[in-house]
């Protein structure tokens, strides 16, 4: 791939932001809609000197991810809401052993088998760590073609700096539509040495290596704790990144991720042609999640209210209300059960919320 | 750890003597924590005196799997991973894909193995993935106290079969060697037990041949050991070793299910011409 | 002199007495003379009339290497003593 510029299904740049970043291992699963990717991957990756395993389940794809990653390559899986559900035992391993790797979640609706439609269900699963036991990943939120390819980047990035696994929680429409990407500022890189701490064939003349999560005694177990628990107070300090759009004098503060945020975009255009005063802010990183800067907003005099966008029933919503702290009204706008929205899904509430700060009808109580 | 140094040769009444038997170099020399007479122990040792004799120990990689044996990088003296409860072999294989100049090892129990990690274990296999899987089997979950395990044999007596493993109501002792020696990708598997020295001998070389299928780019290899546990048998160890030789190999018979060295010669042998196939068959003979 | 003999390390003995069974010569045997570190009672070695032959069989069937076994070299005297180093090694 030579050209800069790519028009390219979301699904596949995401495959791409892998090879830059020196993907050398893919293990998957086929579950619409994210195919794309292990197919892709099983054309490509061999080109990149890397490997494709089409796994028997994604218990097995994300255990042989422990595997090459402990072995030292940087390494891949990706899935969809069913298939990440399965992930969660070995994610959970995967962040006891401190072991890097990238999982991405092209999320469609669920409970159960649902339906193959975008959704954002899988919100609270990938920012509260998912699996048992006590652990977070490092979580972004593409909205764009663009990003697939970028934020996959730039997760094996932040893998690998705090070794640590690192998801990238998109969803159905972003994976499946096409843009161009401009891959100028993701330069194919070779990963980092890992051989003073993987497992290898060169033991000769060195301290052997292990890697475990079991520590019985419960004074064993607490340092370690002890020093996850800091590890991802440090992460919280370093990695939160969000944009925002139209934000700086909005009265009204869309809060959205994924698609959403992109008919958000369209509906602040809408609305401030109608002089409604709207800006949205886009987390990124949605773990670390940016409660700072949303906090800010809260606490200024020019905004009103917050909504929220989300295709689920309320997840992303907590965060944004734990943020703001009871210092403006929270307003949550819903899609269910897989359908998009449009911008005038988004407009209707929020004219109602400018004459009401406090209108019952999409106030976001804690219950 | 040991109090007594391990001395190669000793002068005994001005006589001297060499040590034929002492504890092999890929062993830590951490004594092991299983029960009295467990034979993860002399397993353990037989891995570790093939690695030895190979010469691989500084390349070898293992899994610990989950069960009895979950401490196994402790015994053990090369790179290891502790692997999730079943998913040893699809850990392994992400290893060795990794890493091909590695010699991959995987250490799983019977409920590991073949309950929990049945999908990973068969497909593992299936893809030839070059990998040596010790699998120890006790007929018992041994770590969570004695539950039954897949292998459990009619009649057993565990804490969830309290009358005796009834096969109408929870099937049959499932046969792992057999099963995987149907698959295209085996190289090698071969069942064997440990409940005398001849048999624990005859295990050390199906494990020499195992670790060989691998280091030859052969394919997947496997050697099912019988092993007792007779702490949750409720026997005497060596009443539980008896019963490993007398009942246990009657559901589970000792034997080479798959050998690609074995085919190998079968065919040389068959492609030959006659006069060396005919000097074969009379060394065959003698 | 007996052509071998064995050494048990008393505080790796877990006392489960398979090499008592195993040793064709009965020379090891089940004690309570003794307690090691672990509680346990290790077996004994005794062979006054110098009948073990360092056939192994008690080291075989150890499950936890707490037998040693040493034997008189083959040939004597003549020997290269690094071949036979790294052979034992
Ligand atoms: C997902 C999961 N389920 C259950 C367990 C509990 N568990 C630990 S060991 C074990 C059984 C091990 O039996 P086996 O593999 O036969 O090994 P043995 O102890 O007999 O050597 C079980 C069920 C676990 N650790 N993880
Ligand atoms: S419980 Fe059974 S398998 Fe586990 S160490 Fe004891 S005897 Fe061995
Ligand atoms: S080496 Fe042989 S003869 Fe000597 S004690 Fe052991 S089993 Fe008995
Ligand atoms: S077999 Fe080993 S552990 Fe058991 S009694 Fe004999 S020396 Fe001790
Ligand atoms: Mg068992």
């Amino acid at each position: 791939m030579s050209a800069q510029r790519v028009f390219m299904k979301g699904n596949e740049a995401a495959c791409e932001g892998a090879f830059r970043a020196g993907c050398k291992f893919f293990a998957g699963y086929p579950i619409t809609p994210q195919n794309e990717v292990p197919e892709y991957m099983s054309k490509h990756i061999w080109d990149h000197g890397g490997t494709f395993i089409q796994s028997e389940s994604e218990v097995a794809a994300i255990n042989m991810l422990m595997g090459a990653s402990a072995a030292g390559a940087r390494a891949m899986t990706s899935s969809s809401s069913p298939g990440i559900s399965l992930k969660q035992e070995g994610i959970s391993y995967i962040a006891m052993s401190e072991l890097p790797c990238v999982v991405m979640n092209v999320v469609r609706c669920g409970p159960g088998l649902g339906n193959i439609a975008p959704h954002q269900g899988d919100y609270f699963q990938a920012t509260r760590g998912g699996g048992h036991g006590d652990y977070r990943t490092i979580t972004l939120a593409p909205n764009s073609v663009q990003e697939m390819a970028q934020f996959v980047y730039l997760a094996f990035e932040l893998a690998d700096k705090w070794r640590n696994p690192a998801l990238v929680l998109s969803d159905g429409t972003i994976g499946q539509m096409m843009e161009p990407v401009d891959f100028s500022e993701m330069p194919y890189v070779e990963p980092p040495d890992k051989s003073d701490w993987c497992l290898n064939a060169h033991q000769e003349g060195r301290e052997r290596h292990l890697i475990t999560t079991i520590y019985l005694l419960a004074e064993d177990m607490a340092p370690v704790h002890e020093r996850l628990v800091k590890k991802y107070e440090r992460i919280k300090k370093a990695e939160v990144r969000y944009t925002d759009y139209m934000s700086d004098d909005a009265e009204i503060l869309i809060v959205a991720i994924g698609s959403p945020s992109r008919v958000a975009r369209s509906a602040i255009k809408a609305g401030r042609e109608e002089g409604l005063k709207l800006g949205l802010l886009r987390p990124i990183t949605v773990w670390p999640f940016p409660y700072g800067v949303i906090r800010q907003y809260a606490e200024s005099d020019r905004v009103k209210a917050i909504v929220v966008t989300e295709m689920n029933w309320g997840q992303m919503v907590e965060d944004v209300a734990m943020a703001v702290s009871g210092k403006k009204p929270v307003h949550f706008v819903p899609k269910h059960g897989g359908l998009t929205f449009t911008p005038e899904d988004m407009l209707e509430p929020i004219r109602a919320i400018r004459e009401n700060p406090m209108n019952p009808e999409t106030l976001w109580v804690q219950t | 750890m040991e109090a007594v140094p391990e001395k190669k040769r000793v002068t005994v009444d001005g006589q001297d003597y060499e040590l034929v038997f002492g504890r092999p170099a890929s062993l830590t020399s951490k004594p092991f924590t299983y029960c009295p007479g467990c034979n993860h122990g002399t397993i353990h040792r037989l891995v570790a005196e093939v690695i030895d004799e190979l010469g691989i120990q500084h390349r070898c990689v293992g899994m610990a799997s989950v069960g009895c044996s979950v401490f196994s990088y402790e015994f053990f003296d090369f790179d290891f991973i502790s692997c999730a409860h079943g998913r040893a072999l699809a850990v392994a294989t992400g290893v060795k894909r990794v890493q091909p100049d590695t010699v991959v090892l995987s250490y799983q129990g019977d409920g590991d193995l073949a309950a929990i990690g049945t999908a990973e274990t068969i497909h593992a296999a299936n893809r030839g993935e070059r990998i040596t899987t010790i699998f120890v089997n006790n007929a018992i979950y041994g770590m969570t106290g004695g539950q039954m395990a897949p292998t459990t044999i009619i009649g057993q007596r565990t804490t969830t079969t309290p009358e005796g493993r009834d096969e109408h109501r929870i099937g049959w002792p499932i046969r792992m060697s057999e099963m995987l020696a149907l698959l295209p990708g085996v190289a090698f598997v071969a069942r064997t037990t440990c409940h005398d020295a001849k048999s624990i001998l005859k295990t050390k070389v199906a494990i020499k041949k195992a670790f060989r299928a691998q280091l030859e780019d052969r394919g997947f290899s496997m050697v099912e050991i019988l092993s007792n546990c007779n702490v949750n048998w409720r026997m005497t160890p060596q009443d539980a070793v008896n019963w490993v030789g007398e009942e246990m190999t009657k559901v589970f018979p000792p034997g080479t299910y798959k050998d690609v060295f074995a085919e190998d010669q079968e065919k040389a042998r068959a492609d030959a011409p006659s006069k060396t196939k005919a000097q074969s068959s009379e060394k065959t003979e003698v | 002199m007996p052509i071998g003999f064995i050494e048990i390390l008393d505080d790796t003995c877990k006392g489960c007495l398979l090499c008592v069974a195993a040793c064709p010569k009965s020379l090891l045997h089940q004690t309570k003379k003794k307690i090691n570190k672990r509680g346990l009672y290790p077996v004994e070695f005794v062979d006054p009339e110098g009948k073990c032959n360092a056939c192994r069989l008690c080291a075989i069937v150890c499950p936890d290497v707490a037998i040693r076994v040493y034997k008189q070299p083959r040939k004597p005297k003549t020997e290269q003593p690094a071949a036979a180093e790294a052979k034992a090694g």
